[in-house]
């Protein structure tokens, strides 16, 4: 039994008074793909947000790779630079892409390279041709992201985040802003980089990606995490009335 | 009758007039634009103190007019003992008033951009410094620009204000003309024609500027 990838333990953040993650308990293994769904505002993103601390957690633990992220203590909050470099090696594709709007996808991806790992310009350059390559898009590299589809914006994205080399990689819903013709090419690069082995979350309403891709399946609502477990028992056998009505409302939304 | 003559020879001396209208407007917006950057600064950042400061500075500064502003700084340098040329005072004075505008154009710039253009840097690890130098600055100066060339034309504008503390500008120096001529039509017709040069240079800059920095 390997060590987990990600170890979250009775995690708990509040936005104000409200409760946003209760308790939460969730171990990522390594090297797998494990898929968070639940219904919507029910902290998926803001647990998959706490993971590289975009947002903070009030309480409880979360450890990467063993070593806990935010915190050097609890309660006391990790210098600047420590938490710099533990956010290195956790790459975060997003639902809107984000992409730099004022840089080619080339650049986009060549910018960490340089400013965060430290490489020469031309080195870094090189790098993010390959990184682009991987996800189809060697023949765009010049184009600004304004002049690329939403899928290809989300490869680029992809890229950006591969090419760092990250441990681990977090999707915040990375094909919801797609046109449906374009989910395809961003789901086919995601299910190389897992038969390569990368350890990945993935908050997503795609459940035929979860029920094909992942290893284990998470399922969460309004802020608790009700189950993990493989992707069998959650979305063709769950026992639990919350993730068969969430299934039902999801089965009867996409019949038509 | 409108004389064609004396309107052309009226243009030489506001030509001349003209290197004071430029050096306040151009000398107002460049301290303008280090002072606004400073109480934008102060306006983001997480002190209390500061952000209070910025808004009080903001707020009172667009509340009060220039020309009120301008005589109020005049006439308030020598009673701190301070003797300062007319021109300084009136660069000084305009570029404060400009600093408050230019501080809002920036943080409106700052806060359009969506917050997930700052969240993709920093989730990559990139410092602060990197994180404004690299990603929301850029983006924020391309914003701005057409608004402060809109701000620099305002202020070649506003510039006519300083004839009041007895600098010699287009105004000034137009009222000067008029009254020993006797033509004013074709004098002020002259300054006229010269702000409208000076500003369609400026517009043309801009899209320029523009055009060079648009992705
Ligand atoms: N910055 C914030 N301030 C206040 N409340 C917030 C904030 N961010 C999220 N919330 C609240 O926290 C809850 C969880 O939000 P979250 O974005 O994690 O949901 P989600 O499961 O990702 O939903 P979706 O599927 O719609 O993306 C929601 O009820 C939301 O309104
Ligand atoms: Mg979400």
């Amino acid at each position: 039994m390997q060590a987990s990838a990600v170890e979250i333990q009775k995690v708990n953040k509040y936005y104000g008074p409200f409760h946003a993650l209760k308790d939460v308990d969730l171990s990522i293994p390594p090297g797998r793909v494990t898929c968070l769904i639940g219904p919507s505002g029910s902290g998926k993103s803001t647990l998959l947000r706490c993971m590289n601390f975009l947002e903070e957690y009030d309480s409880g633990e979360i450890r990467i790779d063993g070593k806990l992220i935010g915190y050097d203590a609890p309660g006391r909050r990790m210098a600047g630079r420590a938490l710099r470099e533990m956010r290195r090696s956790i790459g975060m594709v997003f639902q809107q892409f984000n992409l730099w709007p004022h840089m080619t996808a080339r650049e986009n991806v060549a910018e960490g390279l340089i400013r965060v790992r430290g490489l020469p310009k031309a080195d870094a350059s090189a790098r993010a041709a390959e990184a682009l390559a991987k996800v189809g898009l060697a023949d765009k590299m010049e184009n600004h992201p304004a002049r690329l589809s939403g899928g290809q914006q989300q490869r680029v994205a992809i890229a950006r985040a591969i090419a760092m080399e990250p441990r681990l990689m977090l999707f915040d819903e990375p094909t919801s802003a797609l046109d449906p013709e374009l989910v395809g090419e961003v789901l086919s690069v995601m299910k190389t980089l897992a038969s390569e082995g990368m350890t990945m979350v993935v908050v997503t309403h795609e459940m035929g990606f979860a029920a094909h891709v992942a290893d284990r399946v998470a399922f969460m609502e309004r802020g608790e995490l009700v189950a993990a477990d493989t992707p069998d028992r959650i979305l063709h056998q769950p026992q639990d009335p919350r993730i068969q009505s969430f299934l039902r409302t999801y089965h009867e939304r996409n019949s038509f | 009758m409108f004389s064609i003559p004396a309107f052309l020879e009226s243009l030489v001396p506001l030509f001349w007039a003209a290197r004071y209208t430029l050096l306040i407007s151009v000398g107002g917006i460049a301290l303008g634009l280090v002072i606004g950057t400073l109480i934008c600064a102060a306006r983001l950042s997480r002190s209390r103190f500061l952000r209070n400061f910025g808004a009080l500075w903001v707020s009172f500064l667009r509340g009060v007019p220039l020309l009120v502003q301008l005589l109020v700084f005049y006439y308030s340098l020598p009673l701190i003992g301070l003797d300062v040329p007319a021109m300084v005072a009136a660069i000084v004075t305009v570029g404060i008033c400009a600093s408050a505008y230019i501080s809002e154009i920036w943080r409106g710039a700052i806060n359009a951009l969506p917050p997930g253009q700052a969240e993709a840097a920093v989730a990559i690890g990139m410092t602060p410094r990197d994180v404004w130098g690299r990603v929301i600055l850029p983006q924020a100066v391309t914003m701005s620009l057409p608004a402060l060339i809109n701000e620099l034309i305002l202020l070649v504008k506003a510039s006519s204000l300083v004839s009041v503390v007895g600098i010699l500008e287009i105004t000034r120096a137009s009222q000067a003309q008029a009254a020993t001529t006797f033509r004013p039509l074709e004098v002020y017709l002259a300054a006229a024609c010269i702000y409208l040069l000076i500003n369609l240079c400026l517009a043309a800059l801009g899209r320029w500027l523009e055009y060079r920095t648009a992705v």
